[in-house]
């Protein structure tokens, strides 16, 4: 299938319009020396039954979805209602490109609207963008927003952050003159403040701290803005796990300079790792550093509220090579589907979805905690995800659990290996009480 | 069609459309101790079921799309997206994966990834190839990364790099977050590269040259070969920009032109649907060179025992979390499967035929700036129409009117006024004739009623919108209900 509308006489009637005899005229700009003289190496056309039997053999090889799983770490398993599906699914929302043209796109443009809006309610922050790519992504673009705004030339980031953000985060700024520090964390979790007023200086561009951070555990916010601002530092504050905005008090509230993270919990499929959604917001005096698309309210010729792509002056198809950020295409669909879940769960529904999450994750470290052995590694509040250090080995621990259909918690080994035998245990509103009490009796059994 | 209200504006007290299961759990009341609760969310929507659901189907009504025309968006482009790609992409043994599974537990996700590689590398010539980039414009940042990656272990990373003067915005734009200064090349007469600008500005202090080919006015880089001779005579690299790659699959591939590093847009050349601006998958691929350099991890093994491999001491570390935009990915593959290796040469082929037909049907009524001959796009401006006071964007929005999608517009920047038209294959004879009847007429309008025009479009739920008053005053969320 090659999706191809012309037929035979068609294409006769186009060549001869054109004044070509033949497909391969209208190649003549090819030189001969780089033209393929052979077909590609790649396997023969498949027939749509065949394709989807294809994929079907390929995802019955993946087994992970038939185990009861503990992972967590930045990508959650919430429950999503089918209004999402059904609606996102829609071709209008799958099909139209960047909305350019307003006139044909206030569909999309109402939507980012809606969801920046909602964004900007969560987080507690004054602007938020249409969208980055994922919650790393977005916590490196804030970092450079914050360089671009004072120009200091190092950033301190919690080792408490997801590893592979701070990763992305290093990548991101390795040719820019910027250099990254990590601030380590106290026996509660969480970023250790006496450290972090020992290494802020007037050198420091920006403090970020992720929470609920990469063990589950909720940071003190107030303690860490407050030491940013008092060295004039930019306060970021990411969420890997935005289900948390429910009920934890918003980055906003604690005087965040940025707002950011991972958007996956509203409405997105883990997927193997994406699409997912970075989200970014703050405060309105920075509303010129922000990078990314940003959809703004205005009115028609007939006075008709409507809604554009706004302030592009920022941006890389105008600035070129001065833009805020080199970003063009975003995960608009994805904030759909943020947007979608967000409204159907909506203020109720939000907060007692994030409240289970809680409720379901301090009895699971209950039960858990009273196997013999086994204790809390960190002593800080958590939202879903907690960590327990094992007496024994993490990975052969998780292969006994394996046996019996189980994937437990994240072997922390190696993103943090300071930390001995720990396992980060991610329970959302999915788990049932039974889910995690089967977990409970088959870890006693695997450490007995 | 009336203006759907915000949903902010429908809300009220008592609504709702979810309902959790009861906590099977203790809700103990220790269980917030220590930890900061908000009060609630001001503002936060509280609606019905139903209402969320007509509220979007509203919305969708008021949204143009591939599904439902033409949409020859020149450079960006949609074709049509097929829909047994959706399919696959939402099968539950893919959604479902959690990207730090157990690699054992992952095996059909690690060989998807595997074979996506494998054949980009096919399709564009080169030797190895990474999925991790989520668009094209990470991809092009990732790309950089790498030749400077390479460069700096060969002890120098050079200044500059060397973009031109028709590229897209994200070429200058990534080079600069990549820590280099950018310089223009010239376009030459015939909207190409002047080789003599090129050998002239290609000093040892550059680190490549990003070309974008065929470039953004549809002409294919006919000196390809030379000027990947004079990029790589001082040491440097031949980036190439493969956001048109629909116009060569399967008739010749950048790495035998001397391209070291590509990358492609998966939605432009592989029909993934775009979501009304993403997400979008920007895979980079390279000659063998700049392979150690690539982004963490890396899928290794073999099929049934695929790993990934994190101890690559080299690499420019990772540009994002995990291995790329994944259902984006699968839609890529099921498209290469569906199309095979004639479907893919075909798909080139049919896309630069239908993009000539209509530059051929157009070139005596609006002015091509440029008379080389062009593969898969055309650029027009609005030479000719400017002498009646109408211009480019009175064009594109009259064209809406006709039930068209208005062309890329003011780019490239090397055409004043700018009509940049890209029908890609999948469009009929008959879609393409209503486009060019409907640009013909306008042609006439233009003429004969120029007011038509500038009051254009007529028939949308929104006319002309105050984007200037947008951009001053800027109004970026709701605000609270009005006052009754």
């Amino acid at each position: 299938m090659s999706y191809i509308s012309l037929g035979d006489q068609d294409k006769k009637e186009m060549l001869e319009r054109i004044g070509a005899s033949s497909l391969e005229e209208l190649y003549c700009c090819l030189p001969d020396e780089v033209r393929l003289k052979r077909r590609l190496a790649l396997p023969e056309a498949m027939p749509e039954a065949d394709l989807l039997r294809r994929f079907e053999d390929l995802a019955a090889r993946n087994t992970y979805p038939g185990y009861l799983s503990f992972l967590g770490a930045g990508v959650y398993r919430h429950f999503v209602p089918a209004v999402v599906d059904y609606l996102s699914a829609r071709g209008e929302f799958i099909t139209p490109y960047t909305p350019y043209q307003p006139e044909v796109s206030q569909g999309t443009l109402q939507i980012i609207f809606e969801y920046q809006t909602l964004i900007c309610q969560l987080t507690g922050m004054d602007i938020a963008n249409a969208s980055l790519y994922d919650g790393a992504m977005a916590a490196a673009e804030a970092v450079l927003m914050a360089n671009r705004l004072n120009a200091r030339p190092k950033i301190l980031v919690a080792r408490s952050a997801h590893p592979e953000y701070r990763a992305t985060i290093r990548t991101y700024i390795r040719n820019l003159g910027v250099r990254i520090e990590e601030v380590g964390f106290g026996p509660d979790g969480r970023l250790d403040p006496a450290e972090l007023a020992r290494r802020i200086d007037k050198d420091t561009s920006a403090v970020l701290v992720q929470s609920p951070n990469a063990f589950g555990v909720v940071e003190d916010l107030k303690a860490v803005g407050e030491l940013a601002h008092g060295h004039q530092a930019l306060f970021i504050a990411a969420v890997a796990e935005a289900a948390s905005l429910g009920l934890l008090e918003a980055p906003g509230a604690f005087g965040a300079d940025v707002a950011c993270g991972e958007g996956q919990s509203f409405g997105l499929a883990p997927s193997f790792g994406g699409p997912y959604l970075g989200f970014m917001a703050c405060k309105k005096e920075h509303l010129r550093q922000l990078p990314g698309r940003i959809t703004g309210q205005t009115k028609d010729v007939d006075g008709r509220r409507g809604f554009v792509l706004t302030l592009s002056t920022r941006e890389q198809h105008i600035r070129r090579e001065k833009a805020t950020s080199n970003i063009c295409t975003n995960q608009a669909w994805c904030a759909l589907r943020a947007t979608m879940y967000l409204e159907t769960l909506g203020a109720e529904g939000l907060r007692e979805m994030a409240l289970q999450n809680v409720h379901k994750a301090r009895y699971a470290a209950g039960v858990l905690g009273r196997i013999a052995g086994v204790k809390r590694r960190f002593g800080g509040p958590v939202f879903n995800e907690f960590v327990l250090e094992l007496p024994k080995d993490v990975a052969a621990v998780n292969a006994r659990l394996k046996e019996k259909g189980v994937i437990g918690g994240l072997d922390l080994r190696p993103f943090y290996p300071e930390l001995g035998p720990c396992a980060l245990f991610c329970v959302t509103e999915v788990h049932t009480r039974e889910e995690i009490d089967r977990l409970a009796a088959l870890l006693e059994e695997a450490l007995r | 069609m009336t203006r759907e209200p915000l949903i902010f504006d429908i809300s009220e007290a008592g609504k709702r459309a979810y309902r959790l299961p009861s906590l099977d759990v203790p809700g103990t009341e220790d269980a917030l101790a220590g930890v900061p609760v908000r009060a609630g969310i001001p503002g936060f929507p509280r609606v019905s079921e139903v209402e969320v659901v007509r509220h979007f189907t509203r919305l969708s009504q008021q949204n143009y799309c591939v599904d439902i025309g033409f949409y020859p968006l020149g450079s960006c482009t949609m074709k049509y997206n097929p829909k047994i790609n959706e399919k696959v992409a939402a099968l539950a043994g893919f959604t479902a994966s959690h990207p730090l599974a157990p690699a054992d537990t992952v095996q059909g996700d690690l060989e998807v990834l595997r074979l996506l590689e494998e054949y980009l590398c096919e399709i564009a010539g080169l030797d190895a190839c990474t999925l991790q980039p989520a668009a094209g414009a990470q991809g092009e940042l990732t790309g950089m990364m790498l030749v400077r990656a390479c460069l700096e272990e060969r002890g120098d990373p050079r200044k500059y790099v060397l973009v031109p003067d028709s590229a897209h915005g994200t070429n200058p734009s990534s080079a600069h977050l990549c820590g280099y200064t950018v310089k223009e090349i010239k376009s030459n007469e015939g909207g190409t590269i002047d080789l003599e600008d090129l050998a002239r500005q290609m000093t040892g202090d550059v680190a490549a040259l990003m070309v974008t080919n065929p470039n953004t006015l549809g002409v294919f880089e006919y000196d390809i070969v030379r000027i990947a001779e004079i990029v790589h005579a001082m040491g440097g690299f031949l980036y190439m920009d493969g956001a048109n790659m629909n116009a060569l699959a399967g008739k010749c591939r950048p790495g035998d032109m001397g391209v070291d590093v590509l990358h492609i847009n998966l939605h432009k050349t592989f029909s993934t649907p775009h979501g009304g601006g993403g997400p979008g998958s920007g895979p980079v691929a390279v000659k063998r060179v700049l392979e150690p350099y690539l982004p963490v991890p890396r899928v290794a093994g073999t099929a049934g025992a695929r790993t990934l491999d994190y101890d690559r001491p080299r690499s420019i570390g990772r540009v994002k979390s995990f291995y790329g935009n994944f259902g984006v990915i699968l839609k890529a593959l099921a498209y290469i499967w569906s199309l095979g290796p004639d479907g893919l040469k075909e798909m080139a082929e049919i896309a630069v035929l239908n993009a000539n037909y209509i530059r051929k049907s157009l070139d005596k009524l609006y002015h091509l700036k440029y008379t080389t001959p062009t593969l898969h796009e055309c650029v027009f401006s609005d030479k000719i129409q400017k002498e009646h006071g109408i211009s480019n964007l009175d064009i594109a929005k009259r064209l809406i009117d006709y039930g068209v999608h208005p062309p890329t517009m003011s780019f490239p920047l090397i055409v004043h006024g700018a009509l940049m038209i890209e029908p890609t294959e999948t469009e009929s004879k008959r879609d393409l004739d209503q486009f060019i009847e409907a640009m013909t007429r306008i042609a006439r309008e233009a003429e004969t009623d120029p007011e038509l025009l500038h009051a254009a479009p007529h028939a949308t739920v929104v006319r002309r919108l105050d984007e200037t008053g947008a951009a001053r005053n800027p109004v970026l969320k709701w605000e609270g209900k009005a006052p009754q």
